[in-house]
């Protein structure tokens, strides 16, 4: 917590890293003070943007475009002016199916066995996410004593690392696990769940749901949290039954948090990589194999990597999340009038 | 010291043009008010002179220099804001220093002006707390504080009683004129409120849609406004103004009939032609009850009784005539009574709007 | 007891139990056990013993089997509760097993062999923290080089996004330029360019840079971040015109205005920003991974992850680390988790 303490005033500690801080702030000012005489108020508002602008331009903007680039090209060098031209072909060898359903008669089999996998656990963990992040709020929103206690507990995995949450998960569902145990009193035998291919695929939809389930909670309670409360007594006076309340009153005004909600479910799902890797590793096979870990393990992680077919797949995963983005980007927009005119 | 000038200097944001070609002269140790309804640029002509705002045209000169292109910092003059815009951050003591640490002023002087302004202001109790912790008042003596210590050649003043309670606003109304009074330096002040600019004025600028009205003294302007809108800003109540036509002109006089067909005859020394509109302003205090040379027959609308005095609203032909008239006065809405002009000074305005002189 | 329970279980209406009162006490119940079971198992199992790791089932605590030196044995041996075929009962040591045949001694005699059927027989065991599992990877592995470059790289990516990002808020709140839309439009476009869209033309750039196996590759592409200047842009929108204009007559330079007034202002939106920032830094995976590549520069985050993916996991150590790395983020949520919730309520930003 560093970087909070220059901001502390008055402790005697704060006071002590203000010292060389105000210093340097100091130092720093005699030539900015002949900047804003020479170039004036917009010459300052220039070099205020600039690092900001400097770094999203090298770090975001560059890269962005030169993907193009590196989508034309083939060859396992790694820069640019190293590699060949080859139009298309990258994107040809992509979609090089006899039959999109079945990856084995595709060209390049685990790009589209990535994108059957993503396409399922999108489905799957954007349903259960929306519904079990929804009826959590809808419970904290009750009168509950110690809520925000509660709340805590649903918020706590968000904070955690991926690579905590995956580790945590995999010594669980290992065979001398805690799931194997709890079911051992049940009678099962012990079984290596993350070897099996459906299991371990529900393995990470489940896993990334308790990871994540709480920020949206958080997100939705706060939707929940700004319903008028009169409406329901206004709706109670009128003998309206509370399942029709839910219905008519809670989620029409809940819908602007909620679309939303989805949205952003939707964009990270698309992006799921970092839990699963630590947990099953893509595996067993390529049963849990996702879209993110396919442009990384072709575009690095292999002997035969090829930068330029990764750089074609991530386009067109960009392109997916592009229009999630502004489709989100609207909806926040439509919501904050919709809020404004409250 | 604090001689100010601008000649023709304009202002305009995109299209939109704040200020036309203000011409204007203040005086070192001259208190000036700048008056006029919101909308009218007062603010935007007080931000060009501290540096605020660039002037589209035209020039500022402070002390015969010209100080267009120098920064806000560099012009020798200190503001205090509408909101007073202490640092919320900082002590009332720090916030009296930070202006002139800026300036790399020894410590012990920086000390020695701030005792001395709050010693000046009454605030000494109150240096070390924050602006959060003091009152409206309090706060608004710091913001002032803020610009003596500065020792600018000129204080720039923008609305400053705005925000104080009606009580707090005329004792600080007073204090502040003892301030001038002290330290004798200039001071251009900002307000839409005619009474401020009456009591503190020593000259007062009326700006109407970034022009220049009217400049002269609180009374100059009260006993011969310019035109239709300095008549009618400046008073209170406003001053009541009857349409009429010119029917003859006599020699040194008129003869104008009234709406309603009710005939005046009014002194007037200007040229006018017979059959030419004009406007009558009659200041409610100058008209009394009764019949007389010059008078109008009238309906009550409304009676405020204020003990001391009594405001009748009443209506005469159509237009609305407001009478202050002092003492009490048993009249019930609905009541026909006379309004006596013949103590009246009467003003007299042209079709244009701009003031008729009277024959002397 | 029963007042505290009435506290907790206290509703609305006080009569009765509806359904649904039902459903959220079962709920919420769950979701504790399901949200900090995990991580308390890991805790738990963290200062187990390698041998205890492996046992199934597995104990709820840490347990090893006590030891005992036994006149004429080398080493020493693990201490049984027997059942003699007798039926009288003994504590003795093992020697070694045969089959189903165990060859034990008790301790007071050493000279005597006793055979026990392994069945008749079960370890003596005490409760014990292996705390080795803490100290050992902090001696034989790098865990310690790894948790300075987590803390190197959380801590630098932080202040930096602090004062870049509160730069570009403070150009875009309080500066009319033109370009200024532009500016906005571009920062909100990076929100549509994920790491994983562009990682690798990302990774080109950033090995010519010479960035490749050096923390700073990992810092420097993460702290221009849209959220960042979102959140301290709309605070800063909230310090009033008025207070830069009065600084500006105050002789204060743009940057002393930038530094000591609109900075000091915006603490609140700062520390918010801090917070996050550290998560995220310290949280940070597949960047790390591609960009480190030599060992001694590992992140915590990318240190787990490979020694857990080695074909010989040491648990032991692995789930011991797990909770060192564990630590700072749950003392962020222990002390600043109202700060974070609040944050993202207000913000919907993650």
């Amino acid at each position: 917590m560093k970087a909070e303490t220059p901001k502390s005033t008055g402790s005697g500690f704060g006071e002590a890293i203000m010292v060389p801080v105000r210093l340097a702030m100091g130092l720093v000012d005699a030539p900015l003070r002949w900047v804003q005489r020479k170039f004036g108020l917009g010459g300052m508002a220039a070099f205020f943007l600039l690092p900001n602008m400097l770094i999203f331009g090298i770090f975001v903007l560059l890269p962005f475009f030169i993907n193009f680039a590196y989508s034309m090209t083939g060859g396992t060098a790694l820069f640019l002016d190293d590699r060949t031209f080859v139009g298309t072909d990258q994107y040809t060898r992509l979609f090089d199916c006899s039959n999109y359903l079945d990856p084995n008669s595709c060209t390049e089999d685990t790009f589209w066995t990535a994108v059957g996998n993503t396409a399922w656990f999108v489905v799957l963990q954007v349903t259960l996410m929306i519904l079990f992040s929804l009826v959590t709020a809808l419970i904290l929103n009750r009168e509950l004593t110690a809520r925000s206690f509660w709340r805590a507990v649903f918020f706590f995995p968000v904070l955690l690392s991926p690579v905590v949450v995956g580790l945590i998960w995999k010594w669980i569902l290992q065979r001398q696990g805690l799931l194997n145990f709890g079911l051992y009193g049940f009678g099962f035998q012990p079984y290596t769940w993350l070897n099996d291919r459906n299991w371990a695929f529900a393995a990470t939809v489940g896993v990334s749901i308790w990871a994540h389930m709480g920020f949206y909670t958080l997100i939705l309670l706060a939707g929940l949290q700004a319903i008028p409360k009169d409406l329901y007594e206004a709706a109670e006076m009128d003998g309206t039954r509370p399942a029709r309340a839910f219905w008519r009153i809670t989620l029409p005004l809940l819908m602007p948090n909620l679309l939303v909600v989805i949205v952003l479910v939707l964009i990270r799902a698309v992006q799921i990589f970092d839990e699963v890797y630590v947990l099953t590793g893509g595996g067993p096979g390529t049963s849990t194999l996702y879209l993110t870990q396919y442009i990384y393990e072709t575009g690095f992680a292999t002997q035969l990597r090829n930068p330029g077919l990764a750089a074609a797949a991530s386009i067109l995963m960009g392109g997916v999340l592009i229009v999630l983005t502004l489709i989100q980007l609207g909806l926040g927009r439509s919501s904050e009038k919709k809020g404004s005119r409250k | 010291m604090g001689h100010i000038k601008l000649t023709n200097v304009t202002k305009s944001f995109g299209a939109v043009d704040v200020l036309h070609d203000i011409n204007l002269e203040i005086k070192d140790g001259e208190f000036v008010v700048f008056v006029g309804p919101s909308g009218c640029g007062k603010s935007t002509l007080l931000r060009t002179i501290a540096g605020l705002e660039k002037p589209t045209g035209g020039e500022l000169a402070i002390d015969g220099k010209v100080v267009n292109t120098v920064p806000a910092a560099d012009r020798g003059l200190a503001m205090v804001f509408q909101s007073y815009a202490l640092y919320p951050h900082m002590s009332v003591r720090q916030n009296l220093a930070f202006g002139l640490e800026n300036t790399r002023m020894p410590k012990d002087e920086i000390a020695a002006r701030i005792a001395e302004a709050a010693r000046m202001l009454e605030i000494e109790p109150y240096l070390d707390r924050r602006p959060g912790q003091l009152s409206g008042g309090q706060r608004q003596r710091v913001a002032i504080g803020r610009a003596i210590v500065r020792r600018p050649v000129a204080f720039l003043l923008d609305e400053p009683l705005s925000n104080l309670d009606a009580e707090l606003r005329g004792s600080t109304r007073a204090e502040l004129a003892a301030l001038h009074a002290r330290l004798s330096a200039t001071m251009i002040y900002v307000t839409h409120d005619q009474v401020e600019a009456m009591t503190l004025a020593d000259r007062i600028v009326v700006l109407r849609a970034g022009r220049i009205e009217q400049v002269g003294t609180p009374l100059e302007l009260y006993n011969r406004p310019a035109n239709r809108f300095v008549a009618g800003f400046i008073g209170s109540p406003h001053m009541n103004f009857l349409e009429g036509t010119v029917e003859a002109v006599p020699s040194q006089k008129a003869i104008a009939t009234l709406a309603g067909g009710h005939r005046l005859e009014l002194p007037i020394g200007a040229d006018i032609e017979t059959g030419s509109r004009i406007t009558l302003g009659v200041r409610p205090q100058h008209i009394a009850l009764g019949a007389g040379d010059n008078s109008i027959p009238a309906k009550v609308r409304l009676v405020e009784a204020l003990g001391s005095e009594t405001v009748l609203h009443a209506d005469v032909a159509g237009q609305k005539v407001l009478v202050v008239a002092p003492g009490q006065y048993d009249l019930s809405p609905g009541a026909d009574i006379d309004l006596s002009l013949s103590a009246a000074p009467i003003h007299l305005f042209n079709e244009r709007g701009l003031r008729l002189e009277r024959a002397v | 007891m029963s007042r505290i329970a009435a506290f907790i279980f206290r509703r609305k209406g006080g009569n009765g139990w509806h359904w649904t009162d039902i459903v959220t006490w079962i709920w919420l119940v769950g979701g504790l056990l399901i949200m900090f079971g995990p991580a308390v198992w890991l805790v738990g199992s963290s200062f187990k013993s390698p041998a205890a790791l492996a046992e199934f089932p597995p104990t709820l605590l840490p347990y090893v089997t006590q030891k005992v030196t036994v006149e004429g044995y080398d080493k020493p041996l693990y201490l049984y509760d027997a059942t003699l075929p007798d039926g009288s009962k003994a504590v003795l040591a093992e020697v070694r097993r045969i089959g189903i045949i165990s060859q034990m001694v008790d301790p007071e005699k050493p000279r005597e062999i006793i055979k026990v059927n392994i069945a008749q027989r079960t370890p003596v065991r005490t409760m014990a923290f292996a705390t080795t599992n803490y100290t050992e990877p902090f001696i034989h592995f790098d865990f310690v080089r790894y948790l300075w470059n987590s803390v190197f790289v959380t801590v630098t990516a932080t202040l930096i996004t602090l004062v870049v990002n509160s730069m570009a808020a403070f150009a875009l709140s309080k500066y009319e330029f033109r370009g200024r839309a532009v500016a906005m439009l571009l920062i909100l476009a990076t929100l549509m360019v994920p790491l994983s869209v562009i990682m690798v033309p990302l990774y080109s750039i950033v090995s010519a840079l010479g960035l490749f196996n050096n923390l700073w590759g990992v810092i420097l592409p993460t702290v221009a971040t849209p959220t960042g200047v979102f959140i301290l842009r709309q605070y800063m929108l909230t310090i009033p015109d008025e207070l830069i204009d009065a600084a500006r007559m105050d002789k204060a330079s743009e940057w002393q205005i930038y530094w000591r007034i609109v900075l000091p202002l915006t603490a609140p939106a700062l520390a918010v920003l801090a917070i996050f920032s550290v998560v995220w830094r310290w949280n940070d995976f597949l960047w790390p991974l591609i960009v480190l590549s030599r060992k001694e520069l590992y992140t915590l985050q990318v240190g787990l992850s490979i020694y857990s993916g080695e074909l010989n996991v040491q648990w032991h150590f692995i789930l011991a680390m797990t909770v060192v790395t564990m630590i700072p983020v749950v003392l962020v949520f222990i002390f600043l988790q109202r700060f974070i919730t609040t944050g993202i309520a207000g913000t919907g930003l993650k």
